[in-house]
């Protein structure tokens, strides 16, 4: 009777044993990688706009944040500005670019300019920029450098460890209330004493751990 | 080379019991009865009969859960405050029935009952297949079964572990550990046999398939060695998971402080019932595969009536179970005990209370006969009534418990929909579908150690 299968299915055998735990775990590992890499995450990818407003260029002039999204500290949404504050300064500067064509049109024709959000939360959380920006949490801690961003990317990956790790630790990140919108502010090295006094002196509850209960953002 | 017997021999050699196997039988006769299955040109019709309903139930089986995918778990009756319905009747269901196969296999082994060799194969592919229906109950009821990996600890981006104090959790890798051991434990009983296939092969596809299976068996006594040593080592593995797999499913319910369901009754109560179902269904699909297939010779009515014997056991344990609910809800003394005990016995579901008392407790004492142990036709009965009873047990402890909360404002009735209906349907098309496909490809009994018995049987003659 002829043998079924040649000597080198000794070798095939064996080696198949390995490489189907590295091939599982290298899977494993793969699909980890993809799913935190910025091509699914969309982290630090600038993201084109009707449009290209820099918030760079108008933060440096000295704009305030709080000049365009005017509800930030009263609401859940910062607000994204209508076309009718750009044309507060642009009715007198920069009135021919052929930049601004799309924002003259929309204020001729009264349609809004579809602006394309970079940091979008799934529906099933709740946030809230209000009470964030009244408890001492900065504009920059969530969106990045904004101040250094020429076209608007999105800074962190939106993952829930990264919401949790400012909620169990609030003391890592929180700053004095008047540097809230400050787009260059930089902790000072003893972000940690500091912290904790602010977190004390604004009531931030950590004592409870409300912050970190469920309902507090998945309401 | 068959040696004949006379009827006066034979009681004297086998006493009352009868042979466990077919006397006459060689060891070359094992093989082309058993391999000889799987060799068949063609399937007996009963074979395509059962496969052609089986793929009509596979049908419903997708149907249901892509309206389930597409709608999402509302389809189900489920609704406050019976939010656990059909999908859990059904997973501890199923789950209880693979126990048999574990308990065949592994205590059974560990105890040396030989007659477990003509049954255990059989059985081991039966609890696969019952576990993996029971897993789908748990993964669909989820509502996003494809984020089912949430249930593992692994650092994940949302910063957040399973809930180790949830008997939900424990049941994840209870049934885990349970469907793997219980592969693991089928195909090492399988690798010598399918060398056996393998050279009893006559088609090169044949050979080479059998072949990569059979993982280079050549039947050394090296090979024997580690083969007997890896068996026993996973025997003893397999042996606490028939104690504690439904011991957790029970806690499922046992943890929360629901009346009906807090006691501490349930762990053992529960293992009893499961290996009480699974041997049940053991039965319901043993007879009529040795008929079909002609395997009377080798699974004799030795082995029913043993099987008969061990439903007899757990179903006495299971009625006792019973009892000792009805009794602890009245000497607890708790209004809310007594009151669900009332409610269940003369409550809206009454009627599937008493047909529960009547299917497992009452009708199972037919057992305690020899005749009706060794009545075919009759046994095969039983085992469905005991079928039915133990799913209706599941159905009662569930839904008894929950429609009548303790807030009579909240209070409901339960019924599973259609979709209930065909989902359940649609998990015996893929039992039955699955256990086609073994009997089609795989020996379905283990020849070797069915030879062993055989050859075991003739040295003792010649002695």
């Amino acid at each position: 009777m002829p043998q079924v299968f040649s000597p080198t299915a000794n070798t095939l055998s064996k080696v198949s044993l390995v490489l189907v735990v590295f091939l599982v775990a290298g899977g494993l590992c793969a699909l980890d990688l993809i799913h935190k890499s910025p091509y699914v995450r969309y982290t630090g990818v600038p993201r084109s706009q009707p449009v290209p407003f820099s918030h760079k260029h108008h933060t440096n002039m000295g704009i305030d944040c709080r000049y365009c999204h005017t509800s930030v500290e009263e609401s859940h949404f910062a607000n994204v500005p209508g076309t009718h504050v750009c044309m507060n300064c642009h009715n007198q500067l920069f009135t021919q670019a052929d930049l601004l064509a799309p924002v003259r049109e929309s204020w001729e024709t009264g349609i809004p300019i579809k602006w394309v959000r970079v940091n979008d939360l799934p529906d099933h959380v709740q946030f809230n920029h209000a009470i964030h920006v009244n408890k001492g949490i900065g504009c920059t801690t969530c969106h990045g450098p904004v101040g250094e961003m020429p076209l608007m990317w999105r800074h962190e990956p939106l993952f829930m460890k990264w919401c949790l790790e400012c909620h169990r630790e609030p003391e890592r990140f929180i700053r004095p209330r008047e540097e809230v919108f400050n787009p260059h502010y930089e902790p000072p090295r003893d972000q940690l004493t500091l912290g904790r006094q602010l977190v004390e002196e604004y009531q931030v509850p950590v004592s409870d751990h409300r912050l970190t209960d469920c309902w507090i953002c998945h309401r | 080379m068959k040696k004949e017997f006379t009827a006066a021999e034979h009681e004297e050699i086998f006493g009352q019991m009868g042979p466990m196997i077919d006397p006459s039988l060689t060891i070359e006769g094992v093989g082309d009865a058993v391999a000889g299955v799987p060799e068949r040109k063609t399937m007996p019709y009963q074979w395509f009969l059962v496969l052609g309903v089986a793929t009509m139930l596979l049908g419903f089986l997708g149907l249901s859960i892509t309206a389930l995918l597409i709608k999402g778990t509302g389809l189900w009756g489920l609704k406050i405050p019976v939010a656990w319905g059909f999908a859990i009747v059904n997973f501890v269901w199923w789950i209880g029935i693979g126990h048999a196969g574990t308990l065949i296999s592994a205590i059974l082994f560990l105890f040396k009952q030989d007659w477990r060799t003509s049954i255990n194969r059989f059985a081991e592919a039966m609890t696969l297949f019952a576990v993996a229906c029971a897993g789908m109950f748990p993964l669909l009821h989820l509502g996003r079964p494809w984020v089912f990996y949430w249930l593992f600890p692994y650092p994940n981006t949302m910063a957040v572990w399973p809930q180790f104090r949830s008997p939900l959790v424990w049941d994840v890798f209870a049934v885990s550990t349970y469907l793997t051991i219980s592969l693991l434990f089928w195909f090492t009983g399988l690798i010598p046999d399918l060398a056996t296939m393998r050279d009893r092969s006559k088609s090169r596809i044949g050979k080479v398939l059998y072949g990569i299976f059979a993982l280079g068996w050549r039947g050394s006594a090296r090979h024997w060695h580690r083969y007997e040593v890896a068996y026993l080592l996973l025997a003893g593995l397999s042996t606490p998971l028939v104690v504690s797999v439904h011991s957790v499913v029970s806690l499922d319910f046992a943890v929360s402080v629901l009346p009906g369901w807090h006691t501490t009754i349930f762990p053992p109560y529960f293992v009893a019932g499961a290996i009480y179902s699974g041997f049940a269904m053991v039965i319901t699909l043993v007879i009529p595969v040795r008929h079909i297939f002609g395997l009377k010779g080798l699974i004799t009515p030795r082995h029913l009536d043993n099987m008969a014997k061990i439903m007899l056991a757990t179903g006495l344990m299971v009625f006792y179970g019973y009892l000792t609910e009805a009794f602890f809800a009245w000497y607890s003394g708790n209004p809310y005990e007594m009151f669900m005990m009332q409610n269940r016995m003369g409550g809206p579901y009454a009627f599937q209370y008493w047909m529960l008392i009547l299917c497992n407790g009452l009708v199972p004492q037919l057992l305690w006969f020899k005749r009706v142990r060794r009545h075919v036709i009759v046994l095969f009965c039983i085992c469905i009534v005991v079928n039915i009873g133990m799913w209706l047990e599941r159905y009662i402890i569930v839904v008894t418990s929950l429609h009548r909360d303790f807030l009579p404002s909240s209070w409901d009735m339960y019924a599973g929909t259609r979709w209930d209906w065909m989902l359940y349907l649609g998990t015996f098309g893929f039992f039955f579908f699955a256990l086609m496909l073994f009997i089609r490809w795989v020996p379905m009994l283990p020849i070797f150690e069915v030879r062993e018995i055989v050859h075991a049987g003739h040295e003792e003659h010649e002695d």
